[in-house]
């Protein structure tokens, strides 16, 4: 019927619109990433002939120190903490979710209030402290701040998960036969694998989106990550903007982004949601 | 959702009573093993400096002239409150706050109403595609949207020549009313999937049925959204707009990378850092810092009283109330 | 107040799947008829077709005498009671009862509002709860104001889908009975779904009967279960079911038409026996009370059915009536039959025993043989093929439904009289 062609038409035309929403900033400097010099100041959209040339520039060129150690410091960095996040949330949220002892509201409650507080109001005093004790300008100087971006989050994330988590089952489990340690690994581990996965996921993007205590806890090469990195960057003369170098960086620290959206979609989305919005 | 607490109880039931109070003891203690280590870090980046920053904020305190220091009482904080220089980022602040959170908010529920009717087979793919901005660093997106608009690389300007007031010549940067607009439409873009998953998520809580209802008690499109849809989704709208709204109030990253706080867009967290970090005023960028964080309490505050927005069904429900950017 | 007209109403989806086909029914006003069937026979998607909540494919639907296909749902002035009310969470008893008319500004002063409001609360014993969220109401009250929404609408006609399916059984009972006396009281057309056949034959001035998207039979309570249309419809009205027997027709050695089935041989009335005389095999359908015990029939009924003996294999006594249950070597020829009748009407049970309504103060017990009676003037038989009634008296069944017709009308005019 008509109507219905009409409406899915209508659909269809909201889709592209979401789509040129999200996309059209990504493709602009995607599209940056691969212009000459000229071209950089030619006004177009598109490149008039695509180089590699800025994408040389940073992975063998004169911007190959700034980056590739920029780009190795936030790969380390991200991962160790994020690691170290999920661990500890996942221990956490555990007692959360299975546990019945005083405090656990204290705890979530601390988790909540960190993840309001504005980073740039604790930056300054641990400026002073990691100077005094050595940590300024260190992997574990920016690690152990990450983890109070990305703790929160997961606790919460986390007990959220286990909570759907049918606990019985490791008691039937154990019933069937299986040992403690069989059951838990057996009956708990698979159900709880996924959440504590996509925990993963969220608590990389925001310790791999970190700038605040990027640019402010490090100095030199030795810990800078590269969204902080990329605001050191220079032109190839005096007289050059930076732009094309910056926009390969970019699209470089972009890819793992959206490789793991293209490849987790749903269980991001789920993981941000869960519990969001009870009635 | 109490159904683990619950579910402890259960277990000990079969107990007697005094071994049942050595069993909660043991309880507690696991708990504590197991949720301490996270607990003790978190407090621990944040509590300390924070109590830190308070003390600090009270002296007079150069990095450069350590022996300098000398206890100056509220003195930082009437040199704040007397200072243009203070009241004008503030009120940037909470402009960008304002404004970008009620666009965000219509922008929000489009984006969401679009995931939530559209046909299966696009769901997928929007919700990809909604996902990378959201995961997308924000200095990344403080780029793009430079050279977009950038006088020298830009092709806004090439595209929207036809459109009075904008030409070739228009430095987007060079003033307060356009420079702040991209500032905010890069927060918006980078933010908004934020928002719209959120609502996404209360959207799919509000029953089929109540609609339909609606629809045969005769209400127009409009009125089943406003007087159906929206107050059934009450609860997410706020939990997403608080957060939202503490988030906006911390900008930094974009207006570092686009003006640096030239043009007259430096906010709150910008002057922080320059007052510390760049120029080692750590007596008086901790006072800037301290009023920082008694905004968002007070944001905090006003949201829980005034609007009833209920983060302790938060402590229960678990999960995305505090998600957020991450930018801090 | 209106009549609703279907006029060959069909609904296909997407994937051509038909869920309703070719639908002819006319609603008169005020007449409150049912729609029931097994789940997926097409009795909710029609309903939201009437109400607008789905497109009609094909067909042409009336309401008052206007075609209102391509009405939306706020055009068509219906109200409808959910299957879980559809009551907002977010507004009191008051405001959603008062809800279709905050929609309508301007139409209704604030006093009128209150007082239709304070009307209809009082009809359904709401007055109490006005000032209550639902979430406070129990199951009964939050049905009640899903009545009392659709009463303040003055609707041209009350939509139920399956309103009572999420209560208790004896509050089922209640809201059935008002249900029904508030119709009769407003006197407005309604059009009621379910799946239960006890329902149906409770509320319904008709019932219309459907299987898979097609209208088997519409028409009174009584006439669906006296003149049945075919196996279908026989088998999905009436508890316990009518018994199905396979058999085939033939003159016995005693020179009468009779009916050879497992159970022995039954004794036919000539003009039943013709009916089924030329088929192969037939299935006889004889409910549980066309069986009596033998010793307790008359001499002068007893000529008019035919009397067999079999073992009993169990017996239920409910206190107020006991069915004793016999066991037989079903026929291979009409197996696949029963077994897609037992998957049309949801129930999976092959039935390949006799279900016998005896006298409650029968002793008979499981493993006793009786000596049972069948009023045979009174079994239909059915052609297995086509599952068509070939006994069905047309003119019969249709004088049951002017009679219930009438009596509609009789009720009409008290409630009139009474003033409404």
């Amino acid at each position: 019927m008509s109507v219905t062609t009409k409406t899915r038409l209508g659909w269809a035309i909201a889709a592209v619109l979401v789509l040129g929403y999200s996309l059209f900033p990504v493709v602009a400097i995607f599209a940056n990433s691969f212009k000459t010099p000229g071209d950089l100041g030619n006004q177009r959209f598109w490149p008039t002939s695509w180089t590699l040339a800025n994408y040389e520039m940073i992975f063998v060129g004169q911007a190959q120190e700034l980056f590739l150690t920029a780009l190795r410091n936030s790969i380390g960095i991200t991962l160790i903490a994020t690691f170290i996040a999920v661990v500890l949330a996942t221990l956490c949220a555990y007692a959360i979710a299975r546990l019945d002892f005083p405090g656990k509201r204290l705890v979530l409650g601390a988790a909540l209030a960190v993840s309001i507080f504005p980073v740039i109001s604790v930056v300054t005093p641990l400026f002073n402290v990691w100077r005094q004790i050595g940590l300024y300008d260190t992997w574990l100087g920016l690690i152990i701040p990450y983890l109070s971006l990305t703790l929160p989050i997961s606790i919460w994330t986390l007990s959220a998960f286990f909570r759907q988590i049918p606990w019985d089952l490791e008691l039937a489990a154990q019933v069937d036969g299986a040992t403690q340690w069989q059951a838990f690994r057996k009956a708990i581990v698979p159900l709880a694998a996924p959440g504590v996965f996509t925990t993963a996921i969220i608590a990389f993007f925001i310790a791999w989106n970190d700038f605040v205590y990027g640019i402010s806890l490090t100095s030199t090469e030795a810990a800078r990550p590269v969204p902080a990195a990329l605001a050191f960057f220079t032109g190839a003369s005096q007289f050059e903007q930076p732009t094309g170098a910056i926009s390969a960086a970019a699209i470089v620290v972009t890819i793992p982004v959206v490789v793991l959206v293209l490849l987790f979609q749903r269980q991001i989305v789920s993981g941000l949601t869960q519990g969001a919005v009870k009635g | 959702m109490t159904d683990t607490v619950k579910s402890a109880p259960a277990s000990r039931r079969q107990r007697e009573k005094p071994k049942k109070s050595e069993r909660a003891r043991a309880e507690t203690r696991l708990g504590w093993i197991l949720a301490g280590p996270a607990f003790v870090i978190m407090l621990a980046v944040t509590a300390y400096p924070i109590g830190q920053a308070v003390f600090d904020s009270l002296y007079s305190f150069r990095l450069t002239a350590p022996d300098d220091r000398s206890f100056v009482f509220l003195d930082n904080y009437i040199l704040l409150f007397t200072d243009w220089g203070f009241w004008r980022p503030f009120l940037v602040t909470v402009l960008i706050t304002v404004v970008t959170v009620a666009v965000e908010l219509v922008l929000g529920f489009a984006l969401a109403l679009v995931m939530h009717r559209a046909l299966k087979s696009l769901r997928g793919l929007l919700r990809t595609a909604i996902l990378v901005p959201y995961g997308i660093i924000t200095v990344v997106s403080a780029f793009a949207w430079y050279y977009m608009f950038d006088i020298n690389s830009g092709f806004v300007n090439n595209w929207f020549s036809w459109l009075p007031g904008i030409s070739d010549e228009l430095d987007w940067f060079s003033n307060f009313g356009t420079a702040v607009t991209v500032i905010m439409a890069s927060e918006i873009w980078k933010t908004t999937p934020f928002i719209a998953l959120l609502l996404l998520a209360g959207l799919a809580q509000v029953p089929d049925e109540l609609v339909e209802a609606a629809k045969v008690d005769g209400a127009t499109r409009w009125q089943q959204f406003y007087r159906v849809t929206v107050p059934n989704m009450k609860a997410a709208i706020m939990v997403a707009v608080l957060f939202r709204a503490l988030d906006a109030f911390r900008i930094f990253d974009n207006v570092f990378i686009m003006t640096g706080g030239e043009a007259n867009t430096e906010v709150l967290a910008l002057l922080a850092y320059r007052q510390s970090i760049s120029r080692l005023e750590i007596g008086l960028g901790s006072a800037v810092s301290v009023v920082l964080f008694a905004c968002v309490l007070l944001i905090c505050f006003v949201a829980i009283k005034l609007f009833k927005v209920d983060l302790a069904s938060g402590t229960d429900a678990g999960g995305g109330k505090a998600k957020k950017g991450g930018k801090g | 107040m209106a009549s609703i007209t279907l006029n060959n109403i069909v609904k296909e989806y997407d994937d051509g799947f038909p869920a309703v086909n070719d639908i002819s029914i006319d609603i008169e006003d005020g007449e409150f008829v049912i729609l029931v069937g097994p789940s997926g026979c097409g009795k909710s998607t029609l309903l939201r077709m009437i109400v607008g909540l789905e497109d009609v494919t094909s067909g042409e639907l009336r309401i008052g005498g206007d075609v209102v296909n391509d009405k939306p749902p706020r055009d068509r002035n219906l109200a409808m009671v959910f299957q879980n009310y559809a009551l907002y969470p977010h507004l009191t008893v008051f405001e959603n009862i008062a809800f279709p008319m905050r929609l309508a500004k301007g139409k209704f002063t604030q006093e009128e509002v209150k007082d239709k409001v304070q009307r209809a609360a009082g009809m359904l014993e709401l007055t109490e709860h006005l000032d209550r969220k639902p979430a406070n109401l129990s199951g009964g009250q939050r049905q009640r104001v899903a009545m009392g929404r659709a009463i303040v609408r003055e609707a041209n006609a009350f939509l139920f889908d399956e309103p009572l399916s999420n209560l208790d059984a004896k509050l089922r009972g209640q809201m059935r009975t008002e249900i029904s006396q508030l119709q009769r009281r407003l006197n407005t057309t309604s059009v009621y779904v379910t799946h239960d056949q006890t329902e149906a034959m409770t509320l319904g001035d008709r019932v219309a009967v459907l299987k898979r998207g097609v209208l088997q039979q519409i028409a009174s309570p009584r006439e669906l279960y006296e003149q049945p249309a075919n196996l279908f419809v026989a088998g999905f009205i009436g508890a316990p079911s009518m018994n199905f027997i396979p058999g085939t027709v033939q003159r016995s050695s005693t020179g009468a038409m009779c009916l050879s089935t497992p159970l022995g041989e039954i004794e036919l009335p000539e003009h039943i026996a013709a009916a089924g005389q030329d088929k192969d095999v037939v299935l006889a359908g004889a409910r549980p009370e066309f069986f009596e015990e033998a010793s307790q029939v008359r001499e002068s009924r007893r000529a008019r059915g035919s009397v067999f003996s079999a073992e009993l294999s169990h017996v239920e006594w409910l206190g107020n009536e006991q069915y004793a249950y016999i066991s037989y070597e079903n026929d291979p020829r009409v197996a696949e039959v029963l077994q897609n009748l037992a998957a049309d009407m949801d129930t999976d049970e092959l039935r390949t025993q006799l279900v016998v309504a005896v006298d409650a103060m029968s002793r008979v017990r499981g493993g006793d043989t009786a000596e049972l009676w069948v009023d045979a003037g009174r079994i239909h038989l059915f052609d297995p093929a086509t599952g068509e009634n070939l006994t069905r008296d047309a003119e019969a069944g249709s004088e049951l439904t002017r009679q219930a017709a009438e009596d509609r009308r009789r009720d009409r005019e008290r409630a009139a009289a009474n003033g409404g």
